[in-house]
């Protein structure tokens, strides 16, 4: 059995969990833990076999020792100076899992929650009991239902109806390795009440340089007439690993949009898995991914069009150097019932090594007939044409690779709402992209 | 200013240069022109330093320069311009931001301090008025969608702004309605000095009732094989190529 060291550190765990429960054992969600690590048993860590992960192979990780309650001393400095830290908002800062009072800035109002997963149960526990868990599928993937089972770290975020939120909310995960790898299961709840709107950021960054195993599921729930904008970056070490689902249900009307982000990891996994449970419902997901060096960036996405008259819009853009890899899944389905939908998927690629790759796969599973889909992915080398033209008008011919590589990411960088958010990133685009 | 001695080069083995010479002192303009697939666009492309050529024989000196040596971008910082006969499209990358980086690439490898932006765009709008451009179009993507006059106007515009001391203008002149063949005429003509001199790569006589040639080479099969004044063009104009064609090729045949 492959993965036996590294599931066997999620046994113990798991085990370590229930012995400290302080006779709330069997509670509504300890059971569901429960099962959920039964599930996990019964599924496993991905290998290279299940088909979704055909490119994505995660052996290495059963290698490693990792710890699960890590605690870390990231001072408030060290804290300042990693990029993200000066972005505006309400944020709610997590290091290695353990929620910081000191390094979030919760403001707090009848109208927004921001709260822990720990606050949240204590708190509002029935909308934990109404979304917690029920969307993201724990039976079909192990990672998913370790998540479940063993989550520990989280945040709950609340945005009560009618409620047009300006500034964003920013969930901040900084995963202290400078002495250990540390293994982190997150769970994030996002509910975004009718005809409401709001701006979340997950940011995901290490510090240090030994790896962390960050599992993470969000779900998010987009109710009727709300707009969500959902922006996930990441730029982490080149150790770490990064398993995350986001999992989004929307409502009649409602209308998602999102942006994720790789500006670095060492592997990267991204599933956005959009439910389509209502009509004329909106969406629009942005992918950017730059490796570099080994770095293994995989995105998969999922749109599940069920009801009639929805548009879903996709777009992912990579730039691979290096030795890196990229993969691209993007399933849509179209259900019987979902007539009058409209899809489109794009994923393009620009390659500047011989030695990097991308892997990029289409889905598309359609049902109805009065639907419009388009798909397209394309992946190649940058035109010489173009870098000729650049060289000469006098600029060098990196610096013309540059412009053209910034150009090409700009395209998804511009769809961020957020001006802040999108200077930081363009610095940090341009920079990696040197 | 320019040397060119028995210039030759192939592309994929191809034999396409064949032993070119032509010399042009500042302030001269030469016109060339010759049949389809002679050759102009490859000398241009060669003098740009377009590395899909392979010089396979004789030199090109350009102001004391050894310019084979350069890189494209350093001969572009030395004065060489070359307008495209197909300017190339460059999604994302606005007209605006690509001079910006051009002319403050230059001026560092002149050690020059960069423009600011200020700077940048007061030279800008009044390049962009000596060549009738509109700046609506310099704030989209580099060539993108743009008409094909459009893009033969952009051309003329970016050497407006790099004020070269050697402008190659290929074919600049196809695709273009009269007045904006008269713009683009114009926009060389205001840029005619002593010390700048242009080779005008052209199919047609018309041009060159705007722009008036000091010289007229006929290229053909890679060599130049005719030499004359502003009359030749005339002449070709009248009689075709056929004449020359027969003329060059009985030389040739007659050299082996
Ligand atoms: N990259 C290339 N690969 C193969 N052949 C090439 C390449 N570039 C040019 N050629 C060939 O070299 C010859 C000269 O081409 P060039 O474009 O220089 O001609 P031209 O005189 O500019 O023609 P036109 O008047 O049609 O613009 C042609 O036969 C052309 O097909
Ligand atoms: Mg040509």
């Amino acid at each position: 059995m492959s993965f036996q060291n590294i599931q066997g550190q999620f046994e113990a765990e798991f085990e370590n969990i229930q012995k400290n429960l302080n006779g709330k054992s069997g509670s509504d969600f300890n059971l569901i833990r429960k099962g959920a690590f039964e599930q996990f048993k019964a599924l496993g860590i991905p290998t290279v076999k299940n088909e979704d992960w055909k490119y994505s192979n995660l052996k290495n990780l059963d290698k490693l020792q990792f710890s699960f309650n890590s605690a870390s001393s990231i001072s408030k400095t060290t804290f300042d100076s990693l990029p993200f830290s000066s972005l505006k908002g309400i944020s709610i800062c997590f290091v290695n899992g353990i929620f910081s009072q000191e390094l979030s800035n919760i403001e707090e109002s009848a109208k927004i929650k921001v709260l822990t997963l720990e606050n949240a149960l204590d708190q509002i526990p029935e909308v934990i009991e109404k979304h917690y868990g029920k969307y993201v599928e724990v039976d079909k993937e192990g990672l998913s239902a370790l998540n479940n089972a063993l989550s520990n770290s989280g945040s709950v975020i609340v945005i009560d109806e009618n409620y047009v939120l300006e500034s964003p909310i920013v969930i901040r995960y900084i995963s202290d390795v400078t002495s250990e790898n540390i293994a982190l299961n997150i769970h994030n709840l996002i509910v975004v009440g009718k005809h409401s709107e709001a701006k979340i950021v997950e940011i995901f960054q290490t510090e240090g340089e030994k790896t962390a195993f960050s599992n993470l599921v969000t779900e998010i729930f987009v109710d009727k007439d709300a707009i969500a904008h959902y922006y996930k970056i990441q730029d982490e070490n080149d150790q770490s690993y990064h398993v995350g689902t986001t999992q989004v249900n929307q409502e009649d009307k409602s209308y998602f949009y999102s942006a994720t982000v790789t500006l670095n990891g060492g592997f990267v996994r991204n599933n956005l898995n959009l439910v389509l449970n209502g009509q004329y419902i909106d969406n629009h997901m942005y992918g950017l991914y730059i490796p570099n060096g080994k770095q293994h960036v995989d995105n998969h996405t999922l749109v599940d069009h069920k009801m009639p008259n929805c548009e879903s819009n996709e777009l992912y853009k990579g730039v691979l150097m290096d030795s890196s890899n990229g993969v691209f899944n993007g399933k849509i389905f179209v259900r019987e019932d979902a007539q009058k939908t409209n899809a489109y998927q794009n994923c393009r690629n620009v390659i500047t090594s011989d030695t990097a790759s991308m892997n990029s796969k289409p889905q598309l599973e359609i049902w109805a007939d009065d639907v419009k889909c388009s798909h397209g992915t394309t992946t190649g080398k940058l035109n010489d044409d173009a870098i000729f033209y650049m060289q000469s008008r006098g600029i060098p011919k990196p610096e013309a690779i540059r412009l053209q590589l910034v150009a090409f990411a700009e395209e998804v960088v511009s769809q961020i709402k957020i001006e802040e958010l999108r200077e930081m990133l363009d610095t940090m685009i341009e920079n990696k992209l040197k | 200013m320019l040397k060119i001695s028995n210039l030759q080069a192939r592309v994929e083995s191809k034999e396409i240069l064949r032993g070119i010479n032509l010399e042009i002192k500042p302030g001269e303009i030469h016109a060339i022109m010759g049949p389809n697939g002679s050759g102009k666009s490859t000398l241009a492309s060669v003098l740009a330093g377009r590395e899909d050529y392979e010089v396979t024989g004789g030199t090109v000196e350009f102001n004391g320069k050894d310019l084979l040596d350069l890189a494209p971008e350093e001969r572009a910082a030395e004065g060489i311009f070359l307008a495209f006969q197909y300017p190339v499209e460059i999604p994302g990358v606005t007209t605006i931001n690509f001079l910006k980086t051009a002319i403050n690439q230059i001026r560092k490898y002149h050690e020059k301090e960069p423009l600011d932006a200020a700077q940048f765009l007061k030279l800008m709008k009044e390049k962009a008025k000596s060549v009738k451009i509109d700046d609506q179009l310099l704030r989209r993507s580099l060539n993108e969608g743009f008409s094909g006059g459009e893009k033969k106007r952009n051309e003329i515009f970016q050497m407006a702004m790099l004020e070269p001391s050697l402008g190659i203008l290929d074919e600049t002149d196809s695709g273009l309605d009269i007045d904006a063949l008269k713009i683009v005429a114009d926009g060389v003509n205001q840029l005619r000095s002593a010390d700048r001199s242009f080779i005008v790569v052209t199919h047609y006589q018309r041009l060159l009732d705007y722009i008036v040639p000091d010289f007229v080479h006929v290229l053909y099969k890679g060599r130049i094989v005719k030499s004359g004044t502003k009359d030749l063009a005339l002449e070709l104009e009248e009689k075709g190529y056929d004449w020359i064609k027969s003329e060059a090729d009985a030389l040739e045949a007659s050299m082996v």
